[in-house]
């Protein structure tokens, strides 16, 4: 109770705070446009904003271990939130100034335009590929490799129970958990990226078909969407998993192939509507029709004439289903039917190592494990969220 | 007045139509599994006269057509058949215990404990995601409207377990302000269940908020352009008043319909938040379930899950018509 008294009480501070500082305003520019006109919400934001910064900048600089010796976990971690926040902001500046002045005429135009969060995004995006591409060269270790020290503590600090030869420690087998994450960027977003692609061929191809026979096809072909798009997608997914389990037996990788057939046809029913709907748009035009005149077959026409005209929404399209592929596939493996050991990932780390999130008062650097692997995942989802989003509003337009 | 009822019981049988089908789907899917669970239960010794025993008793001797039509049936009247897991196999032993717990004496209260979170959640995040959208709207470019913007994408594309852990790190480790472990059980006060309830609902809460926030912020500014709005700025209206008395009731229907949507998701999308907090819910349930192959409990989930899901659907559909003129009156 008394948290919300003290809530209640820093609120009434926070508006009376509003009030004299419109006040102040008023009387210091002798009634100025600016302090005249200011609503009290706005006066109350102002102040609002002004009293969460200096708390924050109070808040990261409190020592990080308190007189008895206990580390003061809060500050711990919102040190490290701030810094994250604080070195990718800059390293997104950074990545936009490089890019406005090295490349051709167009790649400096597009960096030109970029607001901070579409650059942060083709950061992320592009050192996660990196890690993707070149894990076996990154990853002190392999991902199967096993040690004789079980359950090192992270940090690296022979004193606390952690070993330098691992910096983030070993899992409950022996395994090298820096080395696990690196491979997971390999395992998790290259496993996506092959779902995604699987899934737009399919239901790219469908749709444009369907689009472009129309007739009984386009009927059975759309009606069929119908239905699988009315069970919730990751229910669905778990439904057949089951049964793939069953099939797949005791073959783990043979599961893992499953995963990405049942989730590629899942996600193309999506894929299907908007490829469609699309299609349906440039069926109709005069070039269509003179293709048509001409002769020419039906792979010309998907492919030569339908399919360069439709790339802009639908690679739009493809980095939110990669979004929506990748989320559902770590949240199989969270649930533990996603993708099998030995393979390391992403998803089945941070249900490993939920529990040590209970020990964040004793030890940060331990509960931040879990969060390490579910904030890889999150990284990587906002990045290309943050590009589509700045791609959408460049094609549609909408300046206000 | 006659036309809007003809359009929403159209809409409806093609609800149920649809429910039929994806009912054949989910039947069909558990059917492929192979092997069945009489197999499954009693391991690689079992003989055949104990497999065939239970096969009798579970009905699984039935042709598939046959089983179809019995559990649809069934499925209609409340009874969705026995739990494989739950069922009594002492009975097969010779000892009739006479305790047998059938799906939906199982799934009830847990459907009942996922209502309450998805009620929870709904009462949080539909206010929250409506303010901060028409504050963003009347702000908008500015500090708040770019800081609301980027938070609200951010959380709606982390994985739920990152913000549930997220929110159990600072909520319930560092400051134990509320329960990381929602235990729900009968006879608690409600109270009590709303404090076991609340983390898991503010976790659904941010995953939901985006989306609909970013619809009203979208609907309201989409008709901030229009010639009554000028009319009314014109007028010396005060902007706020202009956005609640004028913009909002007109973009009401894209904002109801993406409200409606969100709590399709909230009933179907609990699953991994359930898991997480261990909260005793239909999700937890299924997921259990998936893992022993538990294959009317599976069905039942599906069918609860998937009903729900084309249930709100459809009044998303409906109240879009409602609210929109020109869909009332279709050409």
């Amino acid at each position: 109770m008394s948290t919300l008294t003290t809530l209640a009480l820093l609120l009434v501070a926070i508006a009376a705070g509003g009030w004299m500082f419109r006040f102040a305003g008023q009387k210091a520019t002798a009634n100025a446009p600016t302090f005249r006109d200011m609503p009290f919400a706005v006066a109350f934001g102002y102040v609002f904003g002004a009293s969460l910064l200096l708390f924050s900048v109070w808040y990261f600089f409190q020592p990080t271990v308190t007189d008895a010796g206990v580390p003061n976990a809060g500050v711990v971690f919102f040190r490290w939130a701030v810094q994250f926040f604080i070195i990718s902001t800059i390293a997104a500046y950074v990545f936009r100034l490089v890019g406005r002045a090295v490349g051709t005429e167009g790649s400096k135009k597009i960096f030109r335009q970029m607001p901070l969060t579409a650059s942060f995004g083709v950061l992320v995006i592009i050192l996660y590929a990196i890690t993707a591409i070149f894990a076996q060269w990154l990853a002190p270790f392999g991902q199967e490799e096993i040690f004789q020290r079980v359950n090192v503590l992270p940090g690296g600090n022979a004193a606390t129970g952690g070993d330098p030869m691992h910096p983030l420690g070993t899992d409950q087998i022996g395994r090298d958990l820096l080395s696990r994450l690196i491979y997971g960027a390999q395992n998790t977003v290259g496993i996506a990226f092959v779902t995604t692609c699987l899934a737009f061929f399919l239901g790219g191809t469908l749709g444009f078909l369907a689009a472009t026979l129309q007739g009984w096809l386009d009927q059975v072909l759309s009606r069929a969407v119908d239905v699988l798009m009315a069970i919730p997608s990751l229910i669905f997914a778990l439904l057949l998993m089951t049964i793939a389990s069953a099939w797949a037996g005791s073959e783990r990788w043979l599961l893992t192939v499953y995963m990405i057939l049942i989730i590629a046809v899942i996600d193309s029913t999506r894929v299907f509507r908007l490829a469609r709907a699309v299609g349906l748009n440039i069926v109709v035009m005069d070039y269509i029709e003179a293709a048509k005149l001409r002769g020419e077959g039906l792979g010309y026409l998907i492919f030569k004439e339908i399919l360069p005209n439709a790339t802009a929404p639908l690679l739009a399209e493809f980095g939110l289903r990669f979004c929506f592929v990748f989320l559902t596939i770590a949240s199989l493996s969270f649930l533990g039917v996603g993708i099998q050991p030995p393979l390391a990932d992403w998803g089945t780390m941070v249900r490993d190592s939920a529990q040590f999130i209970n020990f964040a008062a004793f030890s940060p650097l331990t509960a931040a494990l879990p969060l390490l692997a579910a904030g890889a995942i999150a990284l990587l989802t906002v990045g290309v969220n943050f590009v589509v989003d700045w791609m959408l509003q460049r094609s549609s337009g909408l300046k206000e | 007045m006659q036309s809007v009822i003809r359009i929403i019981l159209q809409r409806l049988a093609l609800g149920l139509l649809t429910l039929f089908v994806v009912s054949i789907v989910i039947f069909t899917a558990v059917n492929m599994l192979p092997g069945d669970f009489a197999e499954a239960i009693l391991g690689q010794g079992a003989t055949p006269e104990a497999v065939a025993s239970i096969r009798r008793d579970l009905g699984l001797d039935q042709p598939p057509i046959t089983r179809y039509f019995q559990w649809l049936g069934g499925a209609l009247q409340g009874d969705l058949g026995n739990s494989f897991a739950q069922a009594n196999f002492a009975s097969f032993a010779g000892a009739d215990t006479g305790v047998s717990t059938t799906v939906a004496q199982q799934i009830a209260p847990r459907f009942a404990n996922t209502m309450f979170l998805a009620a929870v959640t709904a009462c949080i995040a539909v206010p929250f995601s409506l303010i901060l959208g028409i504050l963003a709207a009347l702000y908008r470019n500015s500090v708040f409207d770019r800081a609301t913007n980027v938070t609200t994408l951010s959380s709606i594309s982390s994985p739920e377990f990152f913000l549930a852990y997220v929110l159990i790190l600072f909520l319930a480790v560092l400051n134990p302000v509320l329960p990381s472990l929602s235990n729900i059980f009968d006879g608690m006060s409600f109270g009590e269940r709303l404090e076991k309830t609340l983390l898991p609902a503010l976790t659904l809460t941010l995953v939901v908020t985006a989306h609909m926030m970013r619809m009203t912020r979208a609907a309201i500014i989409n008709l901030l352009a229009s010639p009554y709005i000028e009319m009314a700025r014109l007028k010396g209206m005060s902007p706020m008043r202009v956005i609640v008395k004028h913009a909002l009731p007109n973009a009401l229907a894209p904002i109801i319909n993406v409200i409606a949507l969100n709590l399709a998701y909230l009933i179907t999308g609990v699953v991994v938040v359930e898991v997480v907090f261990v909260y005793p819910g239909i999700g937890q349930l299924f997921v259990d379930s998936v893992k022993i192959r538990d294959i009317p409990v599976v069905q039942a989930c599906c069918l609860i899950f998937a009903a729900a899901y084309i249930l709100l659907n459809l009044l998303a559909d409906i109240l879009s018509i409602l609210s929109n003129p020109r869909l009332r009156h279709p050409k």
